[in-house]
C-alpha cells in the first residue's frame, strides 16, 4: 500500500492534489490526526473516503461498478455453497467433499464482505443480493439444472461452471481497475482464489469419472451445451498474435496450447450466462 | 486526546516551515503517531527513497529492465525456472509416480514451456536471456520432494502475478498476466491436492478476506534466488 507514492502519482496529473485533499493547507496536519484516529488496518479503506472527500467522486463510477459486478456473481457462488452447505451428507456424500465446499463457502462469503467494505468506503451502496433460481429457471425453479441440490454430480458441474465463469469474469474486467493499484490488487487476490477452487472442483469431478481436469482444455466443459457459453473462446492457441501450438519448435499441441491460458469473458457475456440463475 | 489538541497547536505554529506545497515524507514518519507495525507499513509506502540493496546493480547480473519490458523479463524469468523444473521433473520422474500424476506434470510442463516461449518471442531483442537454475537442493527421486517444490513454486507464481498486476502500464499486458496466472493458480491448486487434498486455498495462502498471495518482485527474486544461480538486477522494475 503505497499511500504518498499514490498521492505523488495523482500530483503528477493533479499539481492541486495537496490542496485538495484539505483546502486549507494543512494537510500534515489533518492526516495526522487522521491517521491517529484510525487504526492503521483500516487506512486502505480510509484513504477511499479520504479521495473521495477531496474529488468528490475519486474512483470513477466505471471502477465501482467493476466491484457491484464482482459482488453479484460473489452472491450467486455464496448462496449455492451455502444452500449446499445446509443440504450437508445428502448432496455431498463424502467428508472430504463436504470440507471442500465448506472452505470455498467461506471464501465466496469473504468475497461477498470484501466487496461490500470497499464500496461502502468508496461511498457507494453496495448492490442488494439477488433472488437466485439455482436451476437456472429465471425463477421458475424448473430450469435444466432443477436437481442441482439433490444430484451430486449435477451440482459439481454447476459449481465448475460458476468457478470456471467467475475467473473469466474477473479477467475480462481487470482492464477496468487498471490505474486503480490497491482494487486491482484485490481483484486479481480474488481471481486466483476463484482459479484454485475451479481447480478442486474439477479434480473432484474427475475422480468421479467425469473427462476433465484442473485446467480447460480446448472448449470442453465436461458438462454438456447447457453451459457452452461459459466455455467458448477458451480454445484458442494464439496470444498477441504468437502463436503457442509447437512455439519455437517445441512440442506444444492445441490442447496444453489452449490449457496454458485462460481467456476472459465480457461482462455482457457473463450477465447473458448467469441471467437464468438471477430472478 | 489531550495530545491531539497539543499536536494541533504545535502543527499550526509551525506551519510556514513546514508546510510547503506538499509534506515530506520523513515529516509524515515523524508526526503520524503510528506504531511500529505502522512504521513499518508506512515505510512500505516510501520505497522510492529506499535503496534496494540485496537487489542493486551489478555488472554481473542481468537487468531485467525498466517498464512493461521489465516486467514482462521478471515473468519470463519465473516462467524459465517453472518449466526448467518441470522439464527435469518428466524427464526424471520421481519414484512411485503414478500414471495420472504423471500426466498431470506433463500437461504442467507443457504449460511452462509455453509461458516461457511465449515471453522470449513476446520480447524479442529485449528478452534476457537464458538463466541458469540450481537444483541442487531437490531429490527428484522423492514424491515428497518434487511436489513440495513444485507447491512453493506456483505458489510463489501465483504471489507473484498478482503483486506484478498494478505494476503494468499495457491494459493488453495486464490481460495477458490474468490469463496465465489463473493457470498458475490451477496448478498449485493441484499441486497442493495431490500432497493434501483439500489443502488447495487453505489458510497459508488465502487471508481472512478470501484474498489469494500477493508479492512485491523483490521478495519474489529474493525467495526465487535459492534456484537461480544466474545474478538478477531487479532495480530498474518499476515500484508501483
Amino acid at each position: 500500500m503505497n499511500i504518498l507514492n499514490i498521492i505523488d502519482e495523482i500530483e503528477k496529473v493533479d499539481g492541486e492534489v495537496y490542496e485538495r485533499l484539505n483546502p486549507r493547507r494543512k494537510a500534515l496536519k489533518s492526516f495526522s490526526s487522521f491517521g491517529s484516529k484510525v487504526a492503521l488496518a483500516s487506512v486502505p479503506l480510509a484513504l477511499g473516503s479520504m479521495f473521495k472527500k477531496a474529488y468528490g467522486a475519486a474512483v470513477s463510477t466505471e471502477v465501482t461498478d467493476v466491484l457491484q459486478f464482482a459482488l453479484t456473481l460473489e452472491y450467486l457462488e455464496y448462496e449455492f455453497y451455502l444452500m449446499a452447505c445446509d443440504k450437508g451428507a445428502s448432496l455431498v456424500p463424502t467428508a472430504p467433499g463436504r470440507a471442500a465446499i465448506n472452505t470455498i463457502k467461506k471464501h465466496e462469503k469473504a468475497h461477498v464482505d470484501f466487496l461490500k467494505e470497499t464500496l461502502t468506503s468508496l461511498g457507494v451502496t453496495p448492490v442488494a443480493k439477488p433472488t437466485f433460481d439455482f436451476s437456472a429457471g429465471n425463477g421458475s425453479g424448473e430450469g435444466p439444472f432443477k436437481e442441482v441440490f439433490n444430484d451430486y454430480d449435477l451440482f459439481l458441474a454447476v459449481a465448475q461452471t460458476f468457478e470456471d465463469t467467475g475467473v473469466r469474469a474477473y479477467k475480462g474486467q481487470a482492464g477496468n481497475l487498471i490505474s486503480q493499484g490497491d482494487i486491482l490488487e484485490a481483484a486479481l487476490r480474488i481471481h486466483s482464489v476463484e482459479a484454485r477452487h475451479a481447480s478442486h472442483i474439477r479434480s473432484m469431478r474427475m475422480a468421479r469419472g467425469a473427462a476433465v481436469k484442473p485446467w480447460i482444455t480446448g472448449k470442453e466443459s465436461g458438462i454438456g451445451p447447457a453451459v457452452q457459453a461459459s466455455y467458448d473462446g477458451e480454445e484458442i492457441t494464439n496470444q498477441a498474435t504468437i502463436e503457442i501450438v509447437n512455439i519455437n519448435g517445441f512440442s506444444i499441441s492445441a490442447a496444453a496450447a489452449s490449457e496454458a491460458f485462460d481467456e476472459p469473458l465480457t461482462k455482457a457475456q457473463i450477465l447473458a450466462i448467469v441471467d437464468g440463475f438471477i430472478v | 486526546m489531550s495530545n491531539i489538541t497539543t499536536d494541533e497547536t504545535r502543527l499550526q505554529k509551525d506551519e510556514s516551515s513546514l508546510y510547503s506545497a506538499k509534506f515530506q515524507r520523513r515529516s509524515f514518519l515523524q508526526f503520524a503517531g503510528a506504531g511500529a507495525a505502522g512504521v513499518a507499513l508506512l515505510m512500505a509506502g516510501c520505497e522510492k527513497d529506499n535503496g534496494q540493496a540485496s537487489l542493486l546493480a551489478d555488472d554481473d547480473a542481468v537487468d531485467l529492465g525498466s517498464g512493461d519490458v521489465g516486467i514482462l523479463n521478471y515473468a519470463y524469468a519465473l516462467e524459465q525456472l517453472e518449466a526448467a523444473f518441470y522439464l527435469q521433473v518428466a524427464a526424471t520422474p520421481y519414484s512411485g509416480i503414478s500414471d495420472l500424476e504423471k500426466s498431470l506434470l506433463a500437461d504442467i510442463r507443457d504449460h511452462e514451456v509455453a509461458h516461457r516461449e511465449f515471453f522470449k518471442t513476446a520480447l524479442g531483442a529485449a528478452a534476457i536471456p537464458g538463466l541458469e537454475v540450481d537444483f541442487s537442493t531437490i531429490d527428484f527421486s522423492s514424491r515428497e520432494s518434487v511436489l513440495g517444490t513444485a507447491k512453493a513454486f506456483e505458489d510463489l507464481g501465483v504471489s507473484a502475478y498478482n503483486g506484478a498486476g498494478k505494476l503494468i502500464d499495457s491494459a493488453d499486458y495486464l490481460l495477458l498476466a490474468g490469463k496465465i496466472v489463473s493457470v498458475e493458480a490451477r496448478h498449485a491448486a493441484l499441486i497442493r491436492d495431490l500432497i493434501m487434498n483439500g489443502s488447495f486455498a487453505d489458510s497459508s495462502v488465502i487471508d481472512m478476506k478470501g484474498l489469494d498471495v500477493s508479492r512485491m518482485p523483490l521478495e519474489v527474486l529474493g525467495i526465487a534466488k535459492t534456484y537461480v544461480k544466474t545474478k538478477i538486477n531487479a532495480s530498474n522494475l518499476p515500484t508501483s
